[in-house]
């Protein structure tokens, strides 16, 4: 166990390396480019450039210009943007997070909740209309662009229908941290959230949907009817139980990506000040060392969730646990 | 014999929704303590009569009755089938290693079943399993049922079935090929173990399409042709001296263990036909070498003599 654990925690931290190392390389060893006129930004004078060279080393050989950067995104945390008059990257960053892990903690509750209901229903009735017209209802959501239904919910919410009973409750654009008011919180994020998980709520239930049928024609299930279980149980407990491997390690993906930066579009449009605006903000004004923090960000956000999935992989089905794959 | 009688099924005729006849009429009969062999090629309706027993066929129309111990189960609303089966009337399954579901211990599917059935604590359940496997000759219970099925060996997860089969002592007990998948000696020790429970009182019906394993585990056999039951009595009479054609060349396909063996053995020429080009008169007619004109009408199952049953016209008094 404890030695699975470090083999694991190992391998972890070779993936990270080497993805530190492969976006350093790009940002800072692309041949014919100068890195310190890309921290430096546009207009930049002489002093701030002759500055930058000697605090990042670019004048000495590549490595050590790794180690220096590696130094102050993780140990001294002292990364700063020029472009953005001396702003500290990672403090930045850091104060975003809440803000992403808030709106994909309510995307991921709400497309959890309705793609279980959408998919479990839809199987259940399967080849009836219901299940059609859930199905048709999931493709439309899956390929409805975000960013436009974003801004449709906002036109509507914001300013034409905003003054009617349904939407006088929306709070104007932006966000509110949780620990000052809660209700606000929540209401901050309520339409954000049920925007971004619109389109997984339709790829989620269609994968279920397609799992739980699958399942349904498994021995095992004939086992279940015939120990005299209900179609209740036999659904929700054996069916469930059999098809949630491949819903589940798709959800720990996508919640990895979605806290990584993923959400960039909503959080744009609903203007939360989250990861994902900043990775936008940064990429706009080309500000490398921010580009640089959030993309090692991400990274390891992916990493890490990769991990929990396997491990809850192997919760959930023994014949992984024991390293016996198929049958 | 004055035993109970188990199940009754007369004249049950199974059909697709597009009205493609599946099961042609089967009637066969069971006895409490008895164990009946229903013998047949693949595709002769073997599974599907033991699946309409235990109602597990939707989307199939049922006629004709199935009378288990006085109560009728064609058209008996799911609710209530759902009360009996796995209480009254349990089953085996060939495969123990995909009848079982993969991700939840051996001891917990058992466990499962019980609750379901009868108002007992988790304890209390698990107390019952463990000796039920115990029962089942199953080496160091209490650490089995916590074990997985893939953890098991193929013997092991079968006994582990038949305990689950078991664990509401039900009257009835079908077996669908309980042995195909297992090896040899595994397959005689689970033989052994099914007549343990018939002499215990329980109904046994066994599906199988090996007379070797009718012959070990059972008082009473059926021959079942094209979703029909050409043959049916004691095991002892059909096997010393078979009436029906098919039945009669079915055994005489079988290796003599003494005497001078054959260079090849005899075989059915022909195949079996499928549900929609079935013979509107005897089933087996196409393949017999005894057919005469009579064959173009449908013989019924007669009794003979005490106990033995016969469709075919070589026999018509």
């Amino acid at each position: 166990m404890i030695r699975s654990f470090l083999s694991r925690t190992g391998q972890m931290a070779l993936v990270i390396f080497g993805i530190s190392v492969l976006v350093f390389c790009i940002f800072f060893a692309t041949p014919g480019a100068d890195p310190t006129a890309r921290i430096a930004g546009r207009g930049a004078s002489p002093q701030v450039m002759a500055r930058i060279r000697a605090e990042y080393g670019f004048d000495r050989p590549l490595p050590v210009q790794y180690v220096r950067m590696m130094e102050k995104l993780f140990v001294t945390r002292d990364l700063t943007s020029f472009v953005n008059h001396g702003q500290k990257v990672v403090p930045e960053v850091v104060s975003a997070a809440p803000v992403t892990l808030s709106l994909v903690v309510w995307a991921a509750f709400f497309w959890v909740v309705g793609s279980l209901v959408i998919g479990v229903a839809s199987a259940v009735l399967r080849d009836s209309w219901v299940d059609r017209l859930l199905m048709v209802l999931g493709l439309i959501g899956l390929s409805m662009p975000v960013f436009w239904l974003g801004e449709v919910i906002n036109l509507f919410t914001q300013s034409r229908w905003h003054d009617t009973w349904l939407f006088r409750w929306v709070p104007p654009l932006g966000y509110v941290p949780l620990s000052q008011s809660p209700i606000g919180w929540a209401k901050s994020l309520l339409l954000p959230s049920l925007t971004l998980s619109v389109s997984f709520m339709g790829l989620y239930a269609r994968i279920l949907r397609s799992e739980l049928l699958s399942a349904m024609g498994e021995d095992s299930i004939r086992t279940a009817r015939a120990k005299g279980a209900g179609p209740a149980r036999v659904w929700l407990w054996h069916g469930l139980r059999l098809s949630w491997l491949s819903y589940v390690s798709l959800f720990g993906l996508d919640f990895a990506q979605l806290l990584g930066g993923g959400a960039l579009l909503t959080e744009v449009v609903f203007a939360l000040p989250g990861v994902g605006r900043l990775t936008y903000q940064a990429l706009a004004t080309l500000d490398l060392p921010l580009i640089m923090a959030t993309v090692m960000y991400a990274a390891v956000f992916v990493v890490i969730a990769n991990a929990l999935v396997d491990g809850l992989y192997a919760l959930l089905d023994p014949r992984i646990r024991d390293g016996q794959h198929g049958r | 014999m004055d035993a109970e009688q188990l199940l009754d099924i007369q004249g049950l005729k199974l059909n697709l929704p597009d009205g493609t006849r599946l099961l042609e009429g089967v009637s066969l009969r069971l006895n409490a303590g008895e164990a009946l062999g229903v013998v047949g090629e693949s595709g002769s309706g073997k599974s599907l009569t033991a699946m309409s027993v235990m109602g597990l066929l939707p989307g199939l129309k049922a006629s004709g009755s199935i009378l288990f111990s006085g109560q009728e189960l064609v058209n008996l609303p799911d609710k209530v089938m759902r009360k009996l089966r796995g209480a009254r009337i349990a089953m085996i399954f060939q495969d123990p290693m995909t009848a079982f579901l993969p991700v939840r211990s051996i001891g917990a599917q058992i466990d499962e079943q019980i609750r379901l059935h009868h108002r007992v604590s988790r304890r209390e359940a698990r107390a019952r399993t463990v000796q039920l496997l115990e029962r089942m000759g199953v080496p160091d219970p209490a650490m089995a049922a916590k074990r997985y099925p893939h953890q098991l060996s193929g013997g092991l997860r079968q006994r582990a079935m038949i305990a689950m089969a078991l664990s509401c002592t039900p009257a009835l007990l079908i077996a669908d090929e309980p042995t195909t998948a297992l090896d040899v000696t595994v397959q005689a020790q689970i033989l052994t173990l099914l007549r343990e429970i018939r002499e215990e009182g329980a109904g046994v019906m066994l599906i199988t399409h090996d007379m070797g394993v009718v012959a070990q585990a059972c008082t009473h056999v059926a021959v079942m042709y094209s979703g029909l039951v050409v043959e049916n009595g004691p095991v002892r009479d059909v096997l010393d001296r078979p009436l029906h054609p098919y039945t009669q060349a079915l055994l005489a396909a079988i290796p003599p263990l003494d005497g001078p063996r054959p260079e090849r053995l005899p075989t059915i020429s022909g195949q079996p036909p499928t549900p929609d080009n079935r013979p509107t008169g005897c089933v087996f007619a196409p393949r017999c070498s005894f057919v005469r004109s009579e064959c173009a009408v449908r013989p019924p199952l007669t009794e003979i003599e005490e106990g033995r049953r016969v469709a075919c016209v070589l026999y018509a008094a």
